[in-house]
């Protein structure tokens, strides 16, 4: 019943009742079918059987957030991908990265949008930080039985704090675990199979109260890293001028940065590693 | 045992008729019409239950009547539209078949139930230029009509829509819209006949900004709305006015300009204080 509305003359229930204010309970009710997670899997461990998506990383920055993400997907030791994007806007003041099952993560992010405007619309008001934060843990809770037979996602979730008092603590970044569980991090995070790279080449560079473009330049550094040591995490794509997604959101919305911007930026990068290999 | 009393279904749907008109007609009103930058929604609102809100990227939804069904009519129309984007795509989502589900839903009501439902509702979708924008008006009974350019709701909708339908163009800036939508909603309900002066807390302002891609529904309060309210219309070029004639034109434009300025300007304040 794609109309969403009974065919019968009879009215559908969701007219009489005011029923909740989720799209997915929404869903979970009229048309299960549509959610991740709801489909019965065969036995076995099905991981290799759907591509990969790897490296995402984010960090907080002056009034803001940035994220960053390569642009491959592998399926064993082929590159299924070399031009998926993994990072997207979740609503008008955060974003969203995923990393493991590529089919499952898109859906993911697209309902999680879908969750986040159906809210805004039907109440009149955006969720809080947090409140957002936590609809996504439940997203991924709900797929902890696909994720046990290999078809696991790990989003990554970043945002601006509109309720934020202190200027310093107005960008925020959520991570996730398998189980749903949700965890804030401080200065900066990455998920994904590079995420151990990109993260220890973090740790030395970011300090509080980056720019909006150093942080950007950090992210993209940190993806080089992560691609330097990891075989599932694509570098920047000089020849085919295939660069990182790069996102940022601040008080006056979300902007994807241009592939110009982020290509002089990339070009930049692996200028510099021609003289120092190590950044 | 009781006595059954026979009663016409003429008789049984003119009833329902009028205490479904007689509901609407008691409420304020609302008007909703199409300038140069999009669809214009202006509805007389004391409260902050809203009369006027989002449904998706490009349609909005206006209603008059009773709160709690018109809400949930609307509710309903953000579920289908949601969901119909999700299963689909953003782009499949049309106001054509939102408004056909109203009218869906409303007629069921008007014939199965005891009570009809006391509301009229606009579905618009903004297009990609005025003559593409789309207006249905959705009543009580179930009946949809197409209403091109303006349409108005609520009490006494027919003198108000008389005096939209006079003085609308498909080229009026956003403050000539806003103006000409006020200016009608204030021609009734004065006393004794004579015009109100509606002010910037008695209204409920927003458009479908046709300019913008993804969601065009904006809210306009506080400053952006004021200001809209009372800039001077541009001068007419009569012979006392001293400017050229040739300069009104210019004028005109840089009217529009300002009131892009002004749109964006609430952009950014809704960044601080989103509702």
């Amino acid at each position: 019943m794609p109309a969403g509305f009974d065919p019968s003359r009879r009215l559908p229930d969701f007219f009489a009742n005011p029923g909740t204010s989720s799209f997915t309970q929404f869903l979970s009710l009229n048309a299960p079918e549509l959610l991740p997670g709801r489909r019965p899997l065969p036995p076995g461990y099905s991981a290799d059987m759907a591509p990969h998506a790897t490296t995402v990383v984010s960090i907080v920055c002056a009034g803001g957030v940035v994220m960053a993400g390569d642009r491959r997907a592998t399926a064993g030791n082929l590159i299924a991908s070399r031009d998926i994007e993994k990072v997207h806007p979740a609503d008008p003041y955060s974003l969203v990265g995923m990393a493991g099952t590529a089919g499952v993560g898109i859906e993911l992010i697209k309902l999680f949008q879908v969750e986040l405007e159906h809210y805004e619309k039907i109440e009149g008001a955006m969720l809080s930080l947090d409140g957002k934060a936590n609809r996504l843990a439940a997203l991924v809770r709900n797929n902890l039985g696909a994720a046990m037979q290999g078809l696991a996602v790990v989003p990554i979730f970043a945002g601006v704090d509109l309720a934020a008092t202190d200027p310093a603590k107005v960008g925020r970044i959520f991570s996730f675990d398998v189980a749903g569980g949700l965890y804030e991090e401080t200065g900066y995070d990455g998920i994904g199979s590079g995420s151990l790279f990109a993260k220890s080449a973090l740790k030395k560079r970011y300090r509080p109260g980056l720019s909006v473009d150093e942080a950007v330049t950090l992210g993209v550094e940190a993806l080089y890293d992560a691609a330097d040591d990891d075989t599932a995490t694509g570098g920047p794509d000089l020849t085919r001028k295939i660069y990182p997604v790069v996102m940022s959101a601040t008080t006056e919305g979300t902007r994807r940065h241009t592939d110009e911007e982020v290509g002089a930026i990339a070009e930049a990068v692996v200028a510099r590693r021609m003289e120092n290999i190590g950044g | 045992m009781a006595m059954q009393f026979y009663a016409s279904p003429e008789q049984i749907m003119r009833d329902r008729s009028e205490h479904a008109r007689k509901g609407i007609s008691r409420g304020r009103s609302a008007v909703v019409l199409t300038y140069e930058g999009g669809v214009l929604f202006v509805a007389e609102n004391l409260t902050s239950l809203r009369k006027v809100s989002e449904i998706y990227d490009r349609i909005g939804f206006a209603a008059v009547g009773r709160y709690n069904e018109f809400e949930n009519l609307r509710r309903a129309g953000v579920r289908m539209a949601d969901l119909n984007g999700y299963s689909y795509d953003r782009r499949d989502v049309n106001g054509r078949a939102i408004a056909n589900a109203y009218a869906h839903a409303l007629g069921a009501i008007f014939t199965e139930q005891v009570k009809a439902y006391e509301v009229e509702i606009c579905v618009a979708e903004v297009g990609t230029s005025p003559e593409a924008d789309e207006l249905y008006r959705i009543t009580y009974d179930g009946s949809v009509q197409d209403e091109p350019g303006v349409m108005a709701m609520g009490g006494q909708a027919e003198a108000i829509s008389g005096a939209l339908k006079e003085a609308h163009r498909a080229d009026l800036s956003l403050g000539e819209a806003v103006r000409l939508a006020v200016k009608a909603l204030g021609s009734v309900g004065g006393e004794g006949g004579q015009p109100r002066t509606l002010g910037d807390e008695q209204l409920e302002v927003a458009v479908l900004d046709r300019r913008r891609t993804g969601r065009t529904f904006r809210r306009i309060t506080g400053v952006a709305l004021t200001s809209l309210l009372t800039e001077e219309p541009p001068a007419a070029p009569s012979p006392s006015a001293p400017a050229p004639s040739s300069s009104a034109p210019a004028g005109e434009s840089g009217g529009s300009d300002d009131d892009l300025e002004i749109l964006d300007d609430i952009d950014e304040a809704e960044g601080g204080t989103k509702e």
